[in-house]
This record gives C-alpha cells, sequence and structure tokens, in this order.
C-alpha cells in the first residue's frame, strides 16, 4: 500500500490521502486529473473493476464530492478517488470510454446532482424523473417538505358518523345548532 | 502534470480483460457500447411494445421499451422509476438509528444484506466492536436469507420459461424459511434483525433443529427439481445457449455475482475480501464455463447446496452462548464520528456495497448503494436482448436476478 501511494504521488498530485482500512484506500485529486488516475490505475496498476461513481454534497463549502471506487481483483484492495468540484458550475470529464458502465452512473448523478458529464451517453434521457421541472431532487438545499407539501394534499378524512349528534340534529334541529354554535364560538375563544 | 501522463492518455482505448489466468488488455471500448438506435421507424417494419411494467416476467415494476421485427428484438431500453422512493434523501433527514426500517426495504427477497452493511459501515465510523456469538448469528441470518433467496429465483427461473408447478415449490419452501425468520426476528419479510453493537436477540429454544428440518426439506426440493427442471428437454433446448455473457463483459460492464462467475470469473466477496466469519468456513468458489442461461440457473441451485452446508457449519462452530449486542449510546443523540467508507457483502445476486459518509453530525451526510442489479439491468440487459425472441426476454431478465428497487434507491 506505501508503495502504491508512492507510485501514484511520482506521477500525480496527490492533496491528501486516507488510508481507511487495510483494503481501503482514499486519495484526493484535482479535478482535472480524475482522467488520467483512472487510466493509470486501470491499465497499469490492474484497478479494473469500476465499483460505483458517487456524488456527496457539500453544501457549507459550495463544492460537490466526486467518489469514483475502484477494485484490483488480484490483490482485493479498493481505492476510492475523490475529488471536489465547483458547486455553481459542476461539470467534469466523463469516464465511459474507460468503462461502459460508468454511464449509468453519470446519467444518474446528472439527474439527481444536475452534475454535466459532457458526452455521457444518454445523459439527459430521464431516469427516474419523468417531467421533473425542479431543482435536482439529492442537493441538500431541495426542500423536500416544501415540495411535498405543495404537491401531494392530505387525503381528506372519512366521514364519521358520531350517533349522539345525528339523533340531536334529528329531533331538535334549532337548539342543536344553536348548542354546536355555542360549542364552536366558546372554542375559537380559548384557542385566541 | 498533464504532460506527464502523456503516455498513459494514449491508452484510453483499450479494455481490460479479466480472465482466469489474470488481467489482459485487448478490445476496443467501441464494441462494447450498448447498440446506438440506426433503426428507421419510420419503414413500417418495425414495432414498438412496452414489456412492463406490470407484467408476469418482470422482476419488480420496471419497464423495457421493446422495438420487434417480427417477434426478434432489435433494441431494448430500460426505463426505471416506478418504484423510485428517494432512500437516500430519506437517510440523509433520519437518525442513524431511524435508518435501519429504511436499508431493509431496499431489497424486497433479500434484505439482510443491506442491514448488515449498513450496521458495519456505521460500526467502522464509530469504531464500534461486536460480540462473537453476534458475528455468527450475522453470518447465519445472510445465508439463510440467500437460500430463501436464490430459492425463489430458481422459481422464478422455471415460471419465466413456463414451469409453473416449480415456481409454486420454491415460494412455498422460502415459506418455511420465513415462518423461521417470524420465530427468529418478528418479521417474515423485512427482519431488522441487524443492528449496530450486534443483534437484536439470540436464537429461540429449538431453533436450530426446525432450521435443520427445513434445510433437509429444501434439499429434496433441490433433488426433485434436478430432474424436472435441469433435465426437462424444453428447459434444456430453451436456455442453453441462450443470453450468453462473454467473459470479457465482466470487467467493463461491472458484472459480479453468480453472474459473473457463471462465465468462468471466479469473483465472491465471500472468498476475496471475507467479512464476517467466512474466512473461517470451509467453501469454494463455484465457477462454470458456458456462462448461458442454463449455467447461471444450476449455478445458483449449486449455490443454495452450498449455503445449506454453510449453514451447518456456522451452526456447528458457533460459540453456544455468550452476549448478542453491546450497549449503544443514547441513539436519539448519537453523532458518529465524521469519516467515510466503503463495505461490501455478496448478496444472492451479486456485490452490494454501502458507501457512507458522516459528517459527525447526528444524521449521515449521504449513503449511497451500489446494488449489482444496477449495472446488469440497465446496461447488460438492453445489450443482451439484442437480437433474440421476445418469448426469451423474461428468461433472460430472470437469470441475470434484476431487482428494481436498489436500481432507483
Amino acid at each position: 500500500m506505501k508503495e502504491l501511494i508512492k507510485r501514484i504521488e511520482s506521477r500525480f498530485t496527490v492533496l491528501h490521502h486516507i488510508e481507511q482500512r487495510p483494503d481501503l484506500l482514499f486519495l484526493s485529486l484535482e479535478a482535472n486529473e480524475i482522467v488520467e488516475i483512472l487510466t493509470y490505475l486501470r491499465d497499469i496498476e490492474n484497478y479494473q473493476h469500476l465499483i460505483m461513481i458517487s456524488a456527496v454534497d457539500h453544501l457549507e463549502h459550495q463544492v460537490f464530492q466526486l467518489t469514483y471506487l475502484v477494485h484490483n481483483y488480484n490483490k482485493n484492495i479498493d481505492i476510492g478517488i475523490r475529488t471536489n468540484i465547483d458547486r455553481n458550475n459542476p461539470v467534469i470529464s466523463s469516464v465511459h470510454h474507460l468503462w461502459p458502465a460508468a454511464q449509468v452512473y453519470q446519467r444518474e448523478l446528472h439527474e439527481l446532482y444536475g452534475i454535466d458529464f459532457p458526452g455521457s451517453p444518454r445523459q439527459d434521457d430521464p431516469m427516474m424523473l419523468e417531467g421533473w421541472d425542479n431543482i435536482p431532487p439529492m442537493r441538500r438545499d431541495f426542500d423536500t417538505k416544501k415540495y411535498s407539501e405543495e404537491t401531494f394534499f392530505p387525503r381528506e378524512g372519512r366521514e364519521t358518523y358520531d350517533p349522539r349528534k345525528v339523533m340531536e340534529e334529528k329531533s331538535y334541529p334549532k337548539e342543536s345548532e344553536i348548542k354546536y354554535e355555542i360549542q364552536k364560538l366558546s372554542r375559537d375563544q380559548r384557542n385566541k | 502534470m498533464r504532460s506527464k501522463n502523456s503516455a498513459v492518455i494514449n491508452e484510453t482505448n483499450r479494455i481490460g480483460v479479466l480472465t482466469p489466468e489474470g488481467p489482459q488488455t485487448a478490445l476496443s471500448w467501441e464494441t462494447v457500447l450498448p447498440p446506438s438506435s440506426g433503426l428507421d421507424l419510420e419503414s413500417g417494419k418495425y414495432l414498438k411494445i412496452w414489456h412492463g411494467p406490470q407484467h408476469p416476467g418482470v422482476t419488480g415494476n420496471m419497464a423495457l421499451e421493446l422495438t420487434l421485427e417480427g417477434d426478434i428484438i432489435r433494441e431494448c431500453k430500460t426505463h426505471v422509476g416506478y418504484l423510485h422512493r428517494a432512500f437516500e434523501k430519506l437517510m440523509e433527514r433520519r437518525k442513524y438509528i431511524q435508518c435501519f426500517p429504511i436499508v431493509c426495504r431496499i431489497c424486497v427477497p433479500e434484505p439482510d444484506p443491506n442491514e448488515y452493511l449498513f450496521a458495519a459501515a456505521v460500526e467502522e465510523l464509530a469504531h464500534m466492536e461486536i460480540p462473537e456469538r453476534a458475528i455468527w448469528l450475522r453470518t447465519l441470518i445472510l445465508e439463510m436469507v440467500r437460500v430463501a433467496f436464490l430459492t425463489m429465483g430458481l422459481g422464478g427461473q422455471a415460471g419465466s420459461f413456463g414451469l409453473g408447478p416449480i415456481g409454486q415449490w420454491a415460494v412455498t419452501h422460502r415459506d418455511y424459511l420465513l415462518d423461521l425468520f417470524e420465530e427468529l426476528t418478528g418479521g417474515r419479510v423485512y427482519h431488522m434483525y441487524i443492528l449496530p453493537g450486534g443483534v437484536r436477540r439470540d436464537l429461540p429454544e429449538g431453533f436450530t433443529d426446525r432450521l435443520e428440518s427445513v434445510l433437509k426439506k429444501i434439499e429434496k426440493l433441490i433433488s426433485s427439481v434436478e430432474k424436472v427442471m435441469f433435465n426437462n428437454a424444453v428447459f434444456k433446448a430453451r436456455a442453453k445457449g441462450l443470453g450468453v455473457i462473454p467473459p470479457e463483459w465482466v470487467v467493463p460492464y461491472g458484472i459480479t455475482g453468480t453472474n459473473a462467475r457463471a462465465a468462468g470469473v471466479p469473483f465472491d466477496v465471500r472468498k476475496n475480501n471475507p467479512y464476517l466469519v467466512y474466512d473461517q468456513l470451509d467453501f469454494e468458489i463455484l465457477t462454470g464455463t458456458a456462462s448461458d442461461v442454463y449455467e447461471r440457473t444450476s449455478l445458483r441451485k449449486e449455490e443454495i447446496l452450498q449455503s445449506i452446508r454453510l449453514i451447518r457449519q456456522i451452526i456447528e462452530h458457533m460459540p453456544k452462548n455468550g452476549p448478542v449486542r453491546h450497549k449503544l449510546p443514547n441513539v436519539l443523540n448519537w453523532k458518529v464520528p465524521a469519516g467515510e467508507t466503503y463495505v461490501r457483502a455478496e448478496s444472492g445476486r451479486g456485490e452490494l456495497g454501502y458507501y457512507l459518509v458522516s459528517d459527525g453530525s447526528e444524521y449521515p451526510r449521504r449513503v449511497h448503494v451500489r446494488g449489482p442489479g444496477y449495472t446488469h439491468a440497465m446496461v447488460v440487459l438492453e445489450k443482451l436482448a439484442d437480437g433474440q425472441s421476445i418469448a426469451d426476454l423474461a428468461g433472460i431478465m430472470v437469470s441475470l436476478q434484476t431487482c428494481p428497487p436498489e436500481i432507483e434507491r
């Protein structure tokens, strides 16, 4: 692991690294070196299995953190390549030419975070949010509560019949009306 | 910096190929990209139909948009989104302990790997140790749910080729296991058994005997299925040579699990990156060669028997008593230290992984679920369906064991 980090540091500018487990390493790099390091890891170091591409929204720092996880079948080691991109202009090079499977992850990130991967196939096809016209929903400034209150309405409750009230309305409607009116008035008075 | 790496960039046009002997590099990326639609839909030669989202041959709610020429599929596009419940977003707004009833719903037939992985990720970030007996109990329930899932999958595979009774036998035998789950955890489908710090409760009295009798029933079922399904002339004629995944697809498409093993690639997370007590158990990675629907199905059948042997080993070697759960801090005010991790496990469908980012607060900053069905359904199925008859599509789809809830989370 130490040698691997040395080899990578001799070729790329590694901002910092974390050895999370003996078989899991996280490296942070600048966004313009992502394609280079993934190609290097895939072809030279045999990290050939792209596990996934994920994004984390750091709203307070105004950045998206992208994580590319790759796996080596022979050494059974995972490497997570992390990079930060500007949240207001989220564009990063696509890696679908390295792994065809990457296009699905990129399509999902484009839809849920609004990150642009120029050239990624079928990127603009809606995947799970057909007809979505709000901001991308996985961003942290998307207000889920406000959205659900505006979009969905509480179901009307079932009509219930209080037998006493029904009988009162049947037998002496005028008096019952006055009675419930007084109850309502006093309740409003109390709530004020 | 860029000039130093120019040699690397020139090698972009190659895709790594993993063979049992070791990785090789061949194959240009153009040959493995999904087919682009060059079909003239105005010619009147083609018909567009929707396979799903409500269709008995579909695993869960997922739609396939097919372009047919006669009954031959010329183009297939997967559409998901019918089961999108925003689990990952929900988890960002909930405390760690409140996430447990959510994660198990990410895969309906196989909920426990999700629970285990979320618990393992939280434990790793919070630096928690779990008791010895709890580790064994976790392995036990993971293997039990694996048997339940694969048994039902076997029935589904038979059903997709019109062998209805086998599906009914399989569901019955899964129900015997669900009874055991109900006894152990209180829930039949969603168990919520694995929590951070251990498991929720110990085995009831006499549980292992009842488990053993169910395992015997399942072994008997497998021997009958062997006769009725794997020696069935119709099943053989239809499934052999159908939906072949070439071994060189495994790396670029990220194919894992039985689908990769049937193509001859020995990739099993339980063996390669052992978790829980899998390094103390005696088992081998089962691989196949033909990589068609028949091979994948028969490999799954072998894996049921393998899991049954593993359950017997676990019961034999498990510590007889001891604590099953450590005391947690106040879970409603539990701050997990900042950090990030990725944990993985072998589910019945392939490599399932959880990527958890914590920012030191009471809520997870990000949970990303890497479902094995993700690339299987979204990329591999689209490629495999190309040129097949529409009658075989359900068989191919079930043989990939796609699970829509984990695609759209």
